[in-house]
C-alpha cells in the first residue's frame, strides 16, 4: 500500500456479518468488507464490483477456502477471487483492487487512495 | 529440408478428427497443413445439429478452436470453397487462388437428396445439414403455423422434432409403408408411427409428392400422387444424402455407380496422392453415414500415412441407439434377418408399447442383429452380444422378456471381454480402459481424457460408466462421488449425518465431518439439507453465508445486480384486487413487469434496499413469497378445470391450491414443479412437472418426475385413480424420499433414472412400504407443514434482518452508480452495457 492512503470510518462493526460480506461507500467507490471471525487477519476489503458483470455485487457472494486461497465467489457468474490479493481463481489475468482494513473500538477503517491519487488511477 | 504439402477439403467432423490424430503423428513435422472448408464456421458437432435450435451456439458444438489450429500451425481457409482439383500439376483452386499439393485429403462429406419434385426451390422449402440451414428454418418458422418433412427416416425423424420445438405443428411424409424403413421392419415401424402421432406430429406413409405449389390457406400446398394435398407453412426435405464427390468426379478419379469416391483399404483413392475419408469415401461397395465409420477411416489415413503397413479400414458397425421424439429406437447388426438362415425372436408389448426382435444364427448360439422400439433399455447389452460374437444362453428368448417374465439381468461389464467396443466413435475397447486405469486414471473424467470415449456422440456414456466402476472398484479404488474438497460425502450422506446426529449448523458439520472452510458448493448444499431437515427461516444467524445471493435476499438477483420478485400466486388463481395491488406497487417502484412462464407475475429491478418496503406492501394486500429464488417448490400450475371448462371431472383449481399450499416453503435438492389438469385434455401440461395431476372420473392420475427445460422429459405414470388423501400421501412420500437421496441440484428425472430398479423400485417404496419407511417420511412431512412460515413476513418484521437490505451500509441515500435504465415497450429495463 502507498502513502498516498487515506483511512475511513466507514460502519460499526455490529454492521458486519460473520462469515459473509457488506458493501460499504467510500471516496474510491464500493468496497466490499468480509468478516470471517475464524481467519487472521478477520476482515478483508476487495473491490465490491465484479468485473466480468460489471455489476457491484461481490460482498454478496459466498465466501470459502478453495485449494488454500481463501476466496468470494461472484453471485452472478461464479468466478472466484482471492481475498488477500484480489487475483481471479479462474483468469489470473483479471485482478480486483484490494484494501486494508482495521478496527479501531467499535468502528471499522478502510485504507483507499487518497483523493487526489484519485484521477491517477482512474 | 523444405517441407511437403498437405491439404485437407473440407472442415467438417471427419476431417477435423483426422487433423487431431495427423499433427500428433511422427510424419506431421515434415508437411505444412492447409485446410479448405466451405461453411463459414469451424468443424462442429453435426451430430448434435439439433441442439442449435434448443439454444446451444457454434461455440457449444464446435469440436476445436481457431487456436488449436494454430498452435498447430494449420493454415485454416474457412469460407473458401476448393472448385477444381488438377492432378497433374497437383494443384486445388478455390475463388482465392491456387494452392499446391503433395497429398491430398477429400473429407467433404455429403449434401441431402432433394427429390426432383417441381417447386422444390421455393420460398420456404429448406434442406437440413448446416447450420445455416437451422438459421434459415428457424427465421422461416416465426410467424408459420406448421411445418412438413419429407422423408420418414431417422434424420426426417430429427428435423420433425426440431419444426416442433420452434412451435410448429409438425408433419412428416414418407414415400415407404413405414417410418424408418432402413432399421426397422413392419411391426416396428408401425409402432413407432403410434408413438409419434401420439406426440402429435402427423404421420403420411406412402405418400408421394408430385408439386410444390403457391398455398391457400399457407404458404405452400404440397399435392400427392394419390390426389390428395396438404398446405403447410415450410418444408424440409430429409430423403437421404447423396456422398459429396464432385471434385472426385470433375478431376477423373473413380467414382461408384450411385455417387462415392472409391477407396481401398487404406483410404486410397484411385490417386495414390489422394486420399477420401468420411461420407465421401464409398469402401467396398458402401457408404456409412455415420460419425464412428468415418473417425475410423480417419485414424487409417492417419496412420497409413505413417507408413504403418497394419492400417486397414475394414469396415463398421452401423448399429443404431436413437431417442427420437423421445422415443427409444434402436437397430442393430442384421437388423432385418437377410443372413441365411438365420431366425427371428419377437417380443411384442403392446399394453406397454414396446416391440423387440432378436436375429439369431441358424445354430441359435450367436446374436446377428435386434431391433428395438419403445425402450433402449437392452441394447447396450444386445449390442455387445452381436459385436464381440459373444456365446447366446441357452434360452435366449430372455435377453428381450420384461424382467418379470424370467428376463436375463443386464450382461455386467465383467462378461465383456478385453477387446469389446465400448466407444465405437474413439474406437476404445474395454481393454483400453483397463489400460488407462491402469496407468493412472482414477475417475471417469480422467478416463474420458485419456481415451476420449464417450465424447463423440455420446451414445456409450452409460455403458462406459459402468465399466470404470466396476474395473476401478476390482482395484480397489473407491469411485469418488464428494460432494468437494471439504467433504468427502455424497450429498445423500451428509443428509444422513446431519439428520441422525441432529446437527443444526455448517460449522458442527464441517468440524465433524469436513475440513477446511466451505465453499459455494458445499454451502448452499448443507443450508438445503439443514432447511429440509429443521425447516428453520433461512435468515437465522447462522444460515446467512451459507445461501446464495437468491436466498440470502430471498429474490433473484439480475445481470446488474438489481433483484426480482414473485409472490406466490397457488394454482395461478388471483383475485382483481390482488391484480391491481401487485400493479400499485409495480408502478411505485417503476418495475419491468411481466407475466412468467409458472401462472404468476415477475417484477424486476428493485434494488437491495427496496426489497423490504416492496414486500410490506405485498403481504398487506395478502401475497406470500413465491420461493422463486430457492431450490423448492416453485408453482403448481393449474387449469380451469370442472368449475367451468365443459370438458373438466375434477376440480382442479381447488386441487392445485392445496398442493401449492401444502408443499409452499419445502426445500429441495433442485427446484420442483408440479401441476394439474382437469381432465384428459391436459391443458396444464402436468406431464413435463416433477409431479403432475390429471383429473380421471374416479379421482387423480399421478405422473412423477418429467421436467422441461435443458433436457426435457415426459413424467411417468405412477398411480391411477387416487382420491384427494391417496393423491397427497403418495405425493408427500416421493417428495421426502426425493428430499432423502437425491443428489444435489439433481431434479427428480435425473434423480429416478439414477435409482437403481429406477420407477419400479420407487413404487416398491412409496406404495408398498417395501424399507418400512413410508410412516417416518409423513412423520418428517408434517412437521416440515406445520413449520411453515412465509420467510419475508418473518423478514420485514424483524428489524435486524431488514438491516441486511442496504445497498451501501454506511451510505443509505447512495445509488448505485453501475444501474442505468433506457425504457422499451413503455418499460424501465437495464441499459445494455452500463459504464
Ligand atoms: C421468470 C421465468 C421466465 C418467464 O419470464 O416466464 C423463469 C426465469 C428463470 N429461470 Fe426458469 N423461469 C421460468 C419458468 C421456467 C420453466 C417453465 C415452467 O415452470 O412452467 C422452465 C421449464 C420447466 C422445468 O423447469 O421443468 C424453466 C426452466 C429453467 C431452468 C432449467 C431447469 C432444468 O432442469 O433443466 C433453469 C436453470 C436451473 O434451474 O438450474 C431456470 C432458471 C431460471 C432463472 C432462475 C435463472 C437465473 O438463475 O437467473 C430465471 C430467474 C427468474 C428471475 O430472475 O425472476 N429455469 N423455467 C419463469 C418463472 C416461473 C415462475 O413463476 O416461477
Ligand atoms: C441432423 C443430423 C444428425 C445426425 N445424427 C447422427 C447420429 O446420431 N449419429 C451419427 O453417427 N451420425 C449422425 N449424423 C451424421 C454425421 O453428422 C456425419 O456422419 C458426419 O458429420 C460426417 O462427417 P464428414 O466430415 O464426413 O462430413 P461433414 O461433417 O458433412 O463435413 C464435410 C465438410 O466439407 C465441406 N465441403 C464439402 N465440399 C467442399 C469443398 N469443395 N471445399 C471446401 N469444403 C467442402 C462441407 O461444407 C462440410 O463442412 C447426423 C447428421 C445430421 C445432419
Ligand atoms: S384440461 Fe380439461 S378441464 Fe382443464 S381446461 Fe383443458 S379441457 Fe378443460
Ligand atoms: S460411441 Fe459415440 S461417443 Fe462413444
Amino acid at each position: 500500500m502507498s502513502n498516498n492512503t487515506q483511512q475511513c470510518s466507514v460502519c460499526r462493526l455490529r454492521d458486519l456479518i460473520p462469515g459473509s460480506g457488506i458493501a460499504v461507500w467510500t471516496p474510491a467507490g464500493p468496497v466490499a468488507i468480509f468478516y470471517l471471525p475464524e481467519q487472521t487477519p478477520s476482515m478483508y476489503g476487495i473491490s465490491h464490483h465484479d468485473p466480468f458483470s460489471g455489476a457491484n455485487v461481490l460482498a454478496r457472494g459466498i465466501t470459502g477456502d478453495l485449494k488454500g486461497h481463501l476466496v468470494v465467489a461472484s453471485p452472478i457468474y461464479k468466478q472466484h477471487f482471492d481475498l488477500r490479493t484480489g487475483v481471479c481463481l479462474e483468469d489470473e489475468n483479471v485482478r480486483i483492487p484490494t484494501y486494508q482494513v482495521h478496527v479501531d473500538g467499535g468502528d471499522v477503517l478502510v485504507d483507499v487512495p487518497a483523493e487526489e491519487d484519485e484521477a491517477a488511477t482512474a | 529440408m523444405s517441407k511437403k504439402n498437405l491439404i485437407v477439403v473440407g472442415n467438417g467432423m471427419v476431417g477435423h478428427h483426422f487433423l487431431e490424430q495427423f499433427v500428433v503423428s511422427d510424419v506431421a513435422t515434415e508437411y505444412r497443413i492447409l485446410v479448405f472448408g466451405e461453411e463459414k464456421q469451424l468443424a462442429y458437432d453435426r451430430v448434435h445439429l439439433s441442439e442449435y435450435f434448443a439454444g446451444s451456439t457454434h461455440a457449444d458444438l464446435a469440436m476445436g478452436t481457431a487456436d488449436w489450429y494454430a498452435s498447430n500451425g494449420i493454415d485454416l481457409h474457412l469460407n473458401e470453397q476448393v472448385t477444381a482439383i488438377d492432378r497433374v500439376r497437383k494443384i486445388v483452386t478455390t475463388p482465392r487462388g491456387d494452392y499446391s499439393y503433395d497429398e491430398l485429403v477429400l473429407a467433404t462429406g455429403s449434401y441431402p437428396f432433394v427429390p426432383p419434385i417441381d417447386g422444390r426451390d421455393r420460398n420456404h422449402c429448406f434442406v437440413y445439414r448446416t447450420l445455416k440451414d437451422l438459421d434459415a428454418i428457424r427465421a422461416s418458422a416465426q410467424g408459420g403455423k406448421t411445418g412438413v418433412v419429407v422423408g420418414g427416416g431417422l434424420l426426417g425423424l430429427e428435423a420433425a422434432n426440431a419444426l416442433k420445438s420452434l412451435g410448429l405443428e409438425a408433419h412428416v411424409v414418407e414415400f415407404a409403408p413405414r417410418l424408418m424403413p432402413v432399421q426397422l421392419d413392419a411391426e416396428g415401424g408401425a409402432l413407432l408411427r403410434q408413438k409419434i402421432e401420439d406426440l402429435g406430429v402427423s404421420v403420411h406413409t406412402e405418400k408421394a409428392t408430385t408439386a410444390i405449389v403457391e398455398g391457400e390457406a399457407a404458404r405452400l400446398r404440397m399435392t400427392f400422387s394419390d390426389d390428395t394435398h396438404l398446405e403447410t407453412d415450410l418444408i424440409v426435405f430429409s430423403a437421404g444424402i447423396r456422398p459429396q464427390d464432385t471434385l472426385a468426379r470433375a478431376s477423373g478419379l473413380e467414382v461408384g455407380e450411385r455417387g462415392g469416391i472409391v477407396v481401398n483399404n487404406q483410404c486410397t483413392t484411385s490417386d495414390p496422392h489422394i486420399h477420401a475419408i468420411g461420407e465421401c469415401a464409398l469402401w467396398n461397395q458402401r457408404i456409412f453415414g455415420l460419425v464412428a465409420p468415418g473417425y475410423t477411416m480417419a485414424r487409417t489415413l492417419a496412420a497409413a500415412l505413417n507408413k504403418d503397413s497394419s492400417a486397414a479400414f475394414t469396415g463398421a458397425d452401423m448399429s443404431t441407439k436413437l431417442k427420437l421424439l423421445g422415443v427409444d429406437v434402436g437397430s442393430i447388426g442384421d437388423a432385418h434377418g437377410q443372413t441365411p438362415g438365420a431366425r427371428n425372436i419377437r417380443f411384442n408389448d403392446e399394453q406397454a408399447g414396446y416391440y423387440r426382435r432378436m436375429v439369431v444364427s441358424n445354430d441359435g448360439k450367436k446374436l446377428l442383429g435386434a431391433i428395438l422400439v419403445g425402450d433402449n433399455s437392452k441394447y447396450d447389452t444386445l449390442l455387445q452380444y452381436a459385436l464381440n460374437g459373444i456365446d447366446l444362453p441357452a434360452n435366449p428368448e430372455s435377453l428381450i422378456l420384461p424382467d418379470s417374465e424370467g428376463g436375463a439381468p443386464a450382461l455386467g461389464p465383467d462378461a465383456l471381454p478385453e477387446g469389446a467396443t465400448i466407444c465405437s466413435c474413439h474406437n476404445v475397447s474395454k481393454g483400453d480402459i483397463c489400460s488407462a486405469i491402469d496407468a493412472g486414471c482414477s475417475d471417469l473424467g480422467s478416463v474420458k481424457g485419456e481415451t476420449r470415449a464417450s465424447t463423440g456422440c455420446g451414445g456409450c456414456t452409460a455403458l462406459l460408466k459402468t465399466v470404470v466402476d466396476s474395473e476401478l472398484a476390482k482395484r480397489g479404488v473407491s469411485v469418488s462421488k464428494d460432494l468437494c474438497e471439504h467433504f468427502p460425502y455424497t450429498r445423500q450422506e451428509l443428509f444422513h449425518l446431519v439428520r441422525v446426529n441432529g446437527i443444526r449448523t455448517f460449522g458442527t458439520l464441517i468440524s465433524q465431518h469436513g475440513k477446511g472452510h466451505g465453499c459455494d458448493i458445499c454451502k448452499p448444499a448443507v443450508a438445503s439439507i439443514l432447511a429440509s431437515c429443521w425447516n428453520e427461516h433461512i435468515l437465522a444467524t447462522d444460515h446467512v453465508p451459507l445461501q446464495d445471493t437468491n436466498d440470502t435476499f430471498m429474490a433473484n438477483m439480475q445481470k446488474n445486480g438489481t433483484y426480482s420478485i414473485v409472490p406466490r400466486v397457488p394454482g395461478g388463481e388471483i383475485t382483481p384486487d390482488k391484480l391491481i395491488a401487485l400493479g400499485e406497487v409495480a408502478k411505485e417502484y417503476d418495475l419491468y413487469t411481466k407475466i412468467t412462464g409458472g401462472q404468476r407475475v415477475d417484477l424486476f429491478g428493485a434494488t437491495l434496499s427496496e426489497l423490504p418496503e416492496i414486500w410490506e406492501k405485498l403481504i398487506a394486500a395478502g401475497f406470500e413469497t413465491g420461493h422463486a429464488y430457492g431450490k423448492a417448490l416453485r408453482t403448481v400450475k393449474s387449469c380451469v378445470g370442472s368449475t367451468w371448462c365443459r370438458y373438466g371431472v375434477q376440480d382442479s383449481v381447488g386441487m392445485a391450491i392445496e398442493l401449492e399450499n401444502r408443499y409452499k416453503g419445502l426445500r429441495a435438492p433442485h427446484k420442483v414443479k408440479m401441476a394439474v389438469s382437469g381432465c384428459t385434455r391436459e391443458c396444464a401440461e402436468a406431464q413435463s412437472k416433477d409431479f403432475g395431476v390429471i383429473a380421471t372420473d374416479k379421482g387423480w392420475n399421478l405422473y412423477i418426475c418429467g421436467n422441461g427445460g435443458m433436457r426435457p422429459r415426459h413424467a411417468d405414470l405412477f398411480a391411477t385413480d387416487l382420491s384427494d388423501e391417496e393423491l397427497i400421501r403418495t405425493i408427500d412420500r416421493v417428495v421426502m424420499f426425493y428430499v432423502r437421496t437425491a443428489d444435489r441440484l439433481q431434479r427428480t428425472s435425473v434423480w429416478m433414472e439414477n435409482l437403481e430398479g429406477g420407477i419400479d423400485y420407487l413404487k416398491q417404496v412409496v406404495l408398498k412400504d417395501s424399507l418400512g419407511i413410508c410412516t417416518e417420511l409423513d412423520q418428517h412431512m408434517a412437521d416440515i407443514v406445520s413449520t411453515y412460515q412465509c420467510e419475508w413476513k418473518t423478514a420485514v418484521e424483524n428489524p435486524e434482518q431488514r438491516k441486511r437490505f442496504r445497498e451501501f451500509v454506511n451510505a443509505t441515500e447512495q445509488k448505485d452508480p453501475v444501474q442505468q435504465w433506457t425504457e422499451e415497450r413503455g418499460q424501465r429495463r437495464p441499459l445494455a452495457d452500463p459504464a
